[in-house]
């Protein structure tokens, strides 16, 4: 709001420049009956940090899509450096000095670093003179804002971090003036992400204006200098992060007060309820993803997997669900297990005991175009209680069931006939949610289970975990976001490289602990 | 034969001049192969699947035997060849570029489109059965003598390899030649090269740049249509003279197999071609070979080719990673 925008300025900071590095006015934008941006006013300083936080579905992705030149506004005016700019295409942003980094990288995976650095800012129509210049110009990068990476080396053998070393390149190779980076963390290790951050501020330093679209909000009373909160399409708030809270800033963006820290009693540990010896996975092409990991894990309590997503995390979950055979042993409530071979299915694990909430819950999870209760349905469809006879399904009872789930779950809309699909991420989570969880399983395993979802969900989601934990189940979480594994965990265990780097309790740890083994380093 | 070549004495009993006849027609045979290759790396270093390359070699071959047979001039032949060509590439381009059609049937549609279009045209202008007139000469390319072919013909082994081997050809073979190193240089030394095989690759990133991923792919498709239009234009007035009813016999498909065995680079397109084309030859010279009793019948060697098509094509070649975004119509994100 153009009124909060006016009256926190920082009176602290030197005499800001007058006019700001790039300011928008009044953008709109509509997809049919959604409007995905209403009335945005946002005002950036040159040299600064900006935050930009909100919901899934806010409209953040919408505006800097728009910024972007991927979509045109319906209405509204983008000002850079105080001149009126018409940004119709990524080739009119980029002229504009807008660089943008994209949560997903936009690299060509078999080019070097140079060749994607001048691709589609080539002089002229040979290409040597074109990486002759920015192999020098990437030298001088690289000492001036810590961006060093090899010019030579093939992107997709580079680390995740390097990898968007180079998207910075990119922007800073075309001049960018201007840096929008799309939650760019996601993927990093905490030291990397420290690393990122100083990288950030020293281009704020020398005068780059960067905007960080995040839903971390300890990144943005780390690094900001002010925050914008969007909700619903609005831009609701731009304040002086100094001044503020991440308990305000989280209240803005839901709308309503909102709990961030988990409220849980000290676990009771009881018995082994799953026991895993020596799991060893190679997949098709020959590459070693589990190299013999070994846990137990006790009902009553949640253990936490933390890990750069890709250390074997995630073959860890489908052999433990029985989606994906592995060697070594398995033992659920006590009871061996088969981890290839007949029995080794999602049906049996079921029988078992041992419940699955799926990390991709949009392919693994749900089946997007059935509705939800028969999504309800699936993997209990053989329960006694949904068969009218030997012959026919009872589709009035899971229809009921699934409105008792909903209601339950505050899944909204509650109407168990719309598709999986017509549900926001949030939404569907809880459908997920709701039908592992309300069988009361021995154990629990979740992927991610708050990706994609939104804090308000998430509140729910972790509430839930808590009580089915404290109903006596056992539970193994497995997240790539560490403030979660930290807050909801008892116990905690690293993975990095197929193998566990070491096992803490959660109250005996901390962020940089944690980050060392999360990069390998015992 | 003459020569019985029996195929554990073929190397001692072979002299020079049948080698150098065996790999001169290794190379005419070649020459077709080698551009349609070429044509589809482009397309498909670009990012679109062309099964079309047979359709479109066919109709330029019919178009340029038609066009040649009527004026008597080989290069309008050759222009309408390759005019027909970019016809079908265009269309190519619309359905699976412009509307995101599947590839793959776009690429069917003009197999069987050409297919049927040039018996059924060919039929109907001149009623030979789907044949194009003989060409006289004027209307096909004729061989070339490059220099020196006269003052080295007597000199040992190079004399007869640079008179009759390199010299001699149409001049079709020369560009088919020259085409190689060209595309290399296109693909790796230029800005257009580098944007093709990024396109290829992940399109996204084309985007994000500023480029246009839909008029890259539409430029790349229609280098494919050219050479597929001299493949074609070659096959009737160059290698023979005048067209005949589905006379690419598969050589558009045999084209795609060596792109995989070449895993989508020009040189080795090169040595993919020469391998199929020597093949060619020797099935069309060794009508029969013994084999201690046994004469392994003419069909066996006639079928060499497609037998080592399927047989590249089963994966004897070791991992072939095609363009990632190979197939894939380009969508925007958000």
């Amino acid at each position: 709001m153009s009124r909060e925008n006016h009256s926190g300025q920082p009176a602290t900071a030197a005499p800001l420049p007058q006019v700001p590095a790039i300011e928008l006015r009044g953008i709109s934008k509509a997809f049919g009956p959604v409007q995905a941006n209403r009335d945005i006013d946002l005002s950036v300083a040159r040299g600064t940090i900006h935050g930009i936080v909100g919901e899934n579905g806010a409209g953040k992705s919408t505006l800097m899509s728009i910024l972007y030149g991927f979509y045109r506004a319906d209405r509204g005016e983008i000002l850079i450096s105080g001149a009126r700019a018409e940004i119709a295409d990524s080739r009119a942003a980029i002229r504009a000095g807008i660089g943008m980094v994209f949560q997903h990288f936009k690299l060509v995976p078999n080019f070097t670093v140079l060749e994607n650095v001048i691709l589609g800012a080539e002089e002229g129509a040979r290409l040597a003179p074109s990486l002759a210049r920015a192999r020098a110009e990437l030298g001088r990068l690289a000492r001036d804002y810590e961006l060093e990476v090899d010019p030579d080396a093939v992107v997709e053998t580079l680390s995740v971090g390097h990898q968007q070393r180079v998207e910075i390149l990119k922007a800073l190779y075309r001049q960018a003036d201007i840096l929008i980076l799309d939650e760019p963390t996601g993927v990093l290790t905490p030291a990397e992400a420290d690393h990122l951050f100083r990288i950030l501020k020293g281009l704020a330093r020398q005068g780059k204006t960067v905007i960080l679209i995040t839903h971390k909000l300890r990144e943005i009373m780390e690094v900001t200098e002010r925050v914008s909160v969007m909700r619903r399409g609005e831009m609701v708030a731009t304040l002086t992060t100094a001044e503020t809270s991440p308990e305000k800033i989280a209240e803005l963006m839901v709308g309503r007060k909102v709990l961030l820290r988990v409220e849980k009693a000290p676990a009771r540990p009881g018995a082994v309820a799953l026991a895993a010896e020596g799991l060893q996975v190679v997949d098709p092409g020959g590459v070693e993803r589990l190299r013999g990991v070994s846990f137990a894990l006790r009902a009553g309590e949640i253990l936490g997997i933390a890990g750069v997503a890709g250390n074997g995390q995630s073959e860890l979950l489908e052999v433990l669900a029985g989606i994906r055979p592995a060697e070594g042993r398995l033992s659920i409530a006590g009871a061996p297990v088969a981890l290839g071979g007949p029995g080794a299915d999602g049906q049996a694990r079921r029988a078992a005991g041992l419940a699955h909430v799926p990390e991709d819950r949009q392919n693994l999870g749900l089946i997007m175009d059935f509705a939800a209760w028969e999504n309800v349905a699936l993997g209990y469809h053989h329960a006694a209680e949904y068969q009218a006879n030997a012959l026919f399904m009872a589709n009035g009872a899971l229809r009921a069931d699934t409105a008792d789930k909903m209601a339950r779950f505050d899944v909204r809309p509650p109407n168990p006939d719309l598709p999986a699909r017509a549900f926001s991420g949030g939404n569907q989570q809880k459908i997920v949610v709701a039908r592992e969880i309300d069988r009361a399983p021995k154990v629990l395993i979740v992927g991610q289970p708050t990706r994609g979802v939104d804090i308000g969900a998430i509140e729910f989601i972790h509430q839930r975990i808590v009580a089915l934990r404290d109903a006596g189940s056992a539970i193994l979480l497995v997240s790539v976001e560490l403030d979660e594994i930290l807050s909801l965990a008892d116990r905690i265990l690293v993975m990095f490289d197929g193998r566990i780097m070491g096992e803490r309790a959660a109250g005996a740890t901390d962020e940089r602990d944690l980050g060392l083994m999360m990069a390998g380093v015992a | 034969m003459a020569l019985g070549a029996h195929l554990g004495r073929a190397g001692a009993v072979m002299d020079l001049a049948t080698l150098i006849q065996i790999l001169d027609s290794t190379l005419r045979l070649a020459t077709p192969l080698l551009l349609a290759c070429l044509a589809g790396l482009f397309s498909e270093r670009a990012g679109v699947f062309d099964i079309g390359l047979e359709g479109k070699m066919l109709i330029a071959a019919f178009a340029a035997g038609a066009a040649a047979a009527v004026t008597g001039s080989v290069w309008l032949g050759l222009i309408a060849g390759i005019g027909a060509s970019l016809a079908l590439s265009a269309v190519h381009g619309v359905a699976s570029i412009g509307f995101r059609g599947n590839q793959l049937i776009s690429g069917v549609a003009i197999n069987f489109l050409a297919a049927g279009l040039t018996g059924l045209i060919g039929q109907r202008w001149f009623g030979l059965g789907g044949r194009t007139p003989q060409l006289p000469e004027g209307a096909r390319f004729g061989p070339i003598t490059l220099p020196f072919a006269e003052t080295l013909a007597g000199v040992p082994v190079l004399g007869p390899v640079w008179a009759e081997l390199i010299s001699g050809h149409t001049l079709l073979v020369y560009v088919a030649l020259a085409a190689v190193p060209a595309s290399w240089w296109v693909l790796y030394r230029t800005r257009f090269g580098l944007r093709l095989r990024a396109v290829g690759e992940n399109p996204a990133a084309v985007d994000t740049a500023g480029i246009s991923v839909a008029r890259l792919r539409f430029g790349a498709i229609l280098i494919a249509g050219l050479l597929c239009g001299i493949a074609g234009a070659y096959l009737a007035t160059g290698l023979v003279a005048g067209f005949v009813k589905d006379m690419t016999a598969g050589r558009g498909f045999i084209a795609l197999a060596a792109l995989v065995f070449a895993k989508w680079r020009p040189w080795q397109a090169l040595g993919a071609c020469l391998l199929f084309g020597l093949l060619e030859a020797v099935a069309n010279r060794y009508q029969n070979i013994e084999i201690g009793d046994f004469i392994v019948p003419v069909q066996v060697m006639q079928a060499a080719p497609y037998v080592l098509t399927v047989v590249i094509l089963a994966g004897f070649v070791g991992r072939a990673i095609p363009p990632r975004a190979g197939g894939e119509p380009y969508v925007k994100e958000r």
